[in-house]
């Protein structure tokens, strides 16, 4: 009997212990999990930690110092630039090494190892867009280079020390609720993480929809419909700057009208998995004339997804060949957006099309062969195996083509009605070193240094800024970029004739750029980067307004100072709404609206075009037109089966300025031809019914209406977000802060002998949940304000801002 | 008395054991061992060792989220869910521990008995 209760007390202690050892559906392994000695609580840091440790190793050249200020931002003094890459390694993993490996496991599509099975989806679109093959051609690149090689190497062994030195109960608290482990680091990781950035910025596909529509619209009206020059568009270069000859002139093949513009598309809009469409971002610098102090001021906002742990860690390098500050990549070597002691830089996406798709006919299921110039080709196959959580791995062999990878096919069909073969053709598959124009940039002193470095920079292209001490501005819209005909790779093209292929690149100097112009400013946000007479056509996924408010504004301002700069990132000037509203109140018949209609009316019509955070004019604005566009555009889309799709709202207010009657205002199931008035009267009558709604919720004011959110990078994990924020802007606006995307670091530099520098970041430097620095900025971020950068010279070591030192000490 | 000396010997036992070993579940064994070799009746072994754990993991887990400013605990109170509230994970952290510590504590002392037989 006794030995029956010792048998039966020893099962429960064991099934017990084997139940809290393990995570059960949504509950996480509670034992393992909340052991206080082990489990979560040994990631809630005190408030009052002490981030002060000396390290002694022998992989180092000498000695290496890391000071910390009282926001918690590392500079790093070492005499050797490998120890200091060794160092930033360790420093990016020990504040953020869940996020590096995460976000890199999602670029090389391997998530389903984390998740399980519903991340296979994802993961074999990664693959079959050619992320790893993408990857591995850049990694081959920067280990043939022997700058970025040892660089590179040295930020890789400086994680891994990092990762050694880890227990379980040090485990970043994200590895404990999902229940896994890190992996080493690899050069490779970080190469992943470049191209997921190529996908962000230049991953937009819209040749897919685009061809879709062409089933019910012929080119010539999706021409009208997708303009490529705004009538509005002031460019990134002075519009009517004269341009030279073009250095190459790629010529269209002789079929285009019958194998390309002309056939009618039979395939059904895709659901791709389009990055965000508001990934953009503004820039500027103002040249000494314009400024009160007489020298320089360059601004950059990077909007970008908002997230915590954030995508910036912020940090300043010092080493015998470089002093810089700025905000870097966590799984990245360098410091990506900053200023050194002679010249600051930024970026702005150049949003050019660099991803076009190509018809394949293959010879047979295997996929192994393709029509190409009147023979079989053979094709590369690359087996992908995914390896998912709990389940058997998964295979998935990809073909690749002269184009690249063949990302649709019926294993992985865009369209299942209508399975096509889609080889997509991108520049981020092209061999490059990204890495060393930042090692140059870094290091850069005057112009042409910079000009130097970024000719390293092929993808995804984006608009450099750069302001010197010596007084110099300039913006270079640089990058790889294709010199197409006109029309070529608007819509799908086909994959078995060589004239259809790329036939060069718009050679470097013949880049859009503008150099100390008479205005005294350079700046980009986004927008088409020159005027009509530029010699090349160059399609992409252009913003508007906010460019077109940045010049305005510019061009007004004289004795800048950086508070002025501060105003203009903080801007929520809606030149959008200022152009589009007085059309639709010029269009409403106030006749046909009731009581609570005209009070809407009312509410927008005393609106001062601020999308302020308490302003309830944007919210009835945002919901007129987006209903308004829906009446304009959802009869003639639905006809072209497409969901999504729509031109964009520039376009339908440009149209409509130019000419109310408009053909596509009226409603094609109807038989009579509605009017412009009808068709804003309507919208705004629809409108009222869901602001309605948004009253009796309260979510009138804008930020109610916007709720923008910092989410955790795992979206789903609510409390280590920060929702609701009480901010304002928008999209087509300078604080293009939206939902959960916006402004994702905020510079001003301005380059007065001793460097004048504000940032701030919807973030904080520790990536730790339980930490106070997770989300510290947070808050001055959303009330618009910025902190004073400490540019630290070798003098401050004994400075009362420095907090905490970790020293770093060779045996 | 002897279940203060067992309460006392497996919380500082296993508040050692923690340190020293890398698996959460140490302070199992040694509940078993204190219910093994310290002679009580199986509700009192059970009693010590469910009370040494539920204060070694809510003594450790109050220090932790005092020094800490709930700034963790709430977030993983909200998550779990036990409504935001840092006191209701704290004794859910020492309930989970002094229970599993008991039930050991219990098996111990029911093998000791069995072998007396």
């Amino acid at each position: 009997m006794k030995i029956l209760s010792f048998l039966l007390t020893s099962i429960v202690t064991i099934g017990l212990t084997y139940f809290l050892n393990n995570s059960w559906g949504k509950i996480p392994a509670l034992g393992k999990f909340l052991s206080p000695q082990h489990g979560v609580w040994q990631n809630a840091e005190p408030v009052d930690q002490d981030f002060s440790e000396n390290i002694k190793l022998s992989d180092l050249q000498g000695k290496a110092n890391v000071y910390f200020d009282d926001r918690l931002v590392p500079h790093i003094f070492a005499a050797d630039d490998r120890d200091a890459n060794f160092v930033q390694g360790y420093i990016h993993a020990k504040f953020r090494l869940w996020q590096m490996e995460f976000q890199t496991h999602a670029a090389a599509g391997r998530v389903s190892e984390i998740i399980g099975e519903k991340g296979v989806e994802f993961d074999r679109g990664k693959r079959r867009l050619g992320m790893v093959f993408a990857a591995e051609n850049l990694l081959n690149e920067l280990e043939s280079n022997s700058i970025t090689k040892i660089n590179l190497d040295q930020y890789t062994a400086g994680v891994n020390y990092y990762i050694a030195s880890l227990t379980k109960a040090q485990l970043p608290l994200e590895y404990k609720l999902l229940g896994y482990q890190p992996e080493k680091w690899t050069n490779l990781k970080t190469a992943l993480f470049m191209k997921q950035m190529a996908d962000v910025l230049s991953g937009f596909v819209e040749d897919l929809p685009m061809t879709a529509a062409k089933g019910f619209f012929n080119d010539e009206q999706l021409k009208l419909l997708f303009p490529q020059v705004p009538d509005s568009l002031l460019a990134i270069v002075l519009n009517g700057t004269p341009f030279s000859k073009p250095g190459i002139t790629p010529i269209p093949p002789t079929s285009i009208d019958s194998l390309y513009l002309n056939p009618k598309s039979t395939s059904q809009p895709v659901d791709v998995n389009l990055p965000h469409p508001a990934n953009g971002s503004n820039n500027w610098a103002v040249a000494g004339s314009k400024t009160k102090s007489g020298a320089p001021i360059l601004a950059n906002d990077p909007h970008l997804e908002l997230s915590l742990p954030s995508i910036w860690y912020e940090m300043q390098i010092t080493t015998s060949t470089m002093n810089a500050y700025g905000v870097s990549f966590p799984g990245v070597p360098g410091i990506i957006i900053g200023f050194n002691d002679s010249i600051a830089f930024g970026f702005t996406n150049s949003q050019r099309d660099v991803k076009d798709f190509y018809e394949i006919k293959f010879k047979e299921d295997k996929r192994e062969q393709y029509w190409f110039n009147n023979e079989w080709k053979d094709a590369t196959l690359r087996i992908e195996k995914i390896n998912i959580k709990g389940k058997q791995s998964f295979l998935d062999t990809v073909s690749y083509t002269v184009f690249g990878p063949v990302m649709y096919d019926a294993r992985f069909p865009a369209d299942s009605a209508n399975v096509k073969n889609l080889a997509v053709r991108w520049a981020a598959h092209d061999p490059s070193n990204e890495f060393l124009m930042w090692y140059e940039l870094n290091r850069a002193k005057n112009y042409d240094d910079y000009y130097k470095a970024i000719q390293h920079f092929t993808c995804p292209a984006q608009n450099m800024i750069f302001a010197s001490k010596k007084g110099d501005i300039a913006i270079w819209q640089q990058g790889r970029l294709p010199a197409l005909w006109e029309r070529q790779g608007i819509y799908v093209m086909p994959g078995w004739d060589s004239t259809y292929m790329w036939q060069g690149y718009i050679p470097q100097e013949e880049n859009p750029h503008s150099v100390n112009p008479e205005r005294g400013y350079v700046s980009s946000a986004n927008q088409r980067p020159v005027d009509k007479t530029y010699p090349y056509f160059i399609p992409g996924n252009y913003d508007l307004y906010r460019g077109n408010l940045i010049n305005k504004i510019l061009d007004t301002m004289q004795n800048i100072t950086p508070e002025n700069m501060m105003q203009l990132h903080n801007e929520n000037y809606n030149l959008f709404a200022a152009t589009a509203l007085p059309l639709l109140l010029k269009n409403t018949d106030e006749s046909k609206l009731n009581e609570s209609e005209k009070q809407f009316l009312t509410i927008v019509k005393a609106w001062n075009f601020k999308n302020n955070y308490d302003e309830i004019g944007p919210t009835v604005f945002k919901i007129w037109f987006d209903s308004l566009e829906a009446l304009v555009w959802n009869d003639e889309f639905s006809k072209a089966n497409s969901k999504k799709f729509r031109p964009g709202e520039k376009t339908l207010i440009e149209a409509l300025l130019k000419d109310s009657s408009f053909s596509f205002v009226d409603n094609i199931n109807t038989e009579r031809i509605e009017n412009l008035q009808e068709l804003v009267t309507d919208a705004l009558q629809k409108s009222t019914t869901k602001l309605q709604e948004l009253e009796k919720e309260e979510k009138l004011p804008w930020s109610k209406f916007q709720n923008t959110t910092v989410y955790h990078l795992l979206k789903t994990i609510l409390p280590f977000a920060r929702a609701g924020l009480q901010v304002g802007g928008g999209q087509h606006i300078i604080n293009a802060t939206q939902h959960s995307h916006g402004p994702s670091w905020k510079m001003i530099v301005h380059l007065t002998s001793e460097t004048e520098a504000y940032g701030v970041y919807p973030g904080g430097q520790s990536g730790n949940p339980g930490s106070k620095f997770y989300d510290s900025f947070v808050n001055q971020w959303t009330a618009g304000l910025y902190y004073k950068l400490w540019f630290m010279h070798e003098k401050d070591i004994t400075s009362s801002e420095i907090k905490w030192t970790i020293s770093f000490d060779k045996i | 008395m002897k279940i203060i000396t067992a309460t006392l010997l497996t919380f500082i036992l296993s508040f050692i054991a923690g340190i020293y070993i890398e698996f959460w579940w140490s302070f199992v064994i040694i509940s078993f061992l204190v219910g093994l070799f310290i002679h009580q009746k199986p509700f009192k072994a059970f009693l010590s060792g469910f009370l040494g754990l539920f204060l070694l993991w809510g003594v450790l887990s109050f220090w932790i989220d005092w020094k800490n400013n709930s700034i963790l605990s709430t977030k993983i109170a909200t998550l779990l869910p036990l409504s935001g509230s840092p006191i209701l994970l704290i004794i859910v952290t020492a309930f989970v521990g002094g229970l599993l510590s008991g039930t050991s504590a219990l098996n111990g002392s029911l093998l000791r008995k069995s072998n007396k037989d």
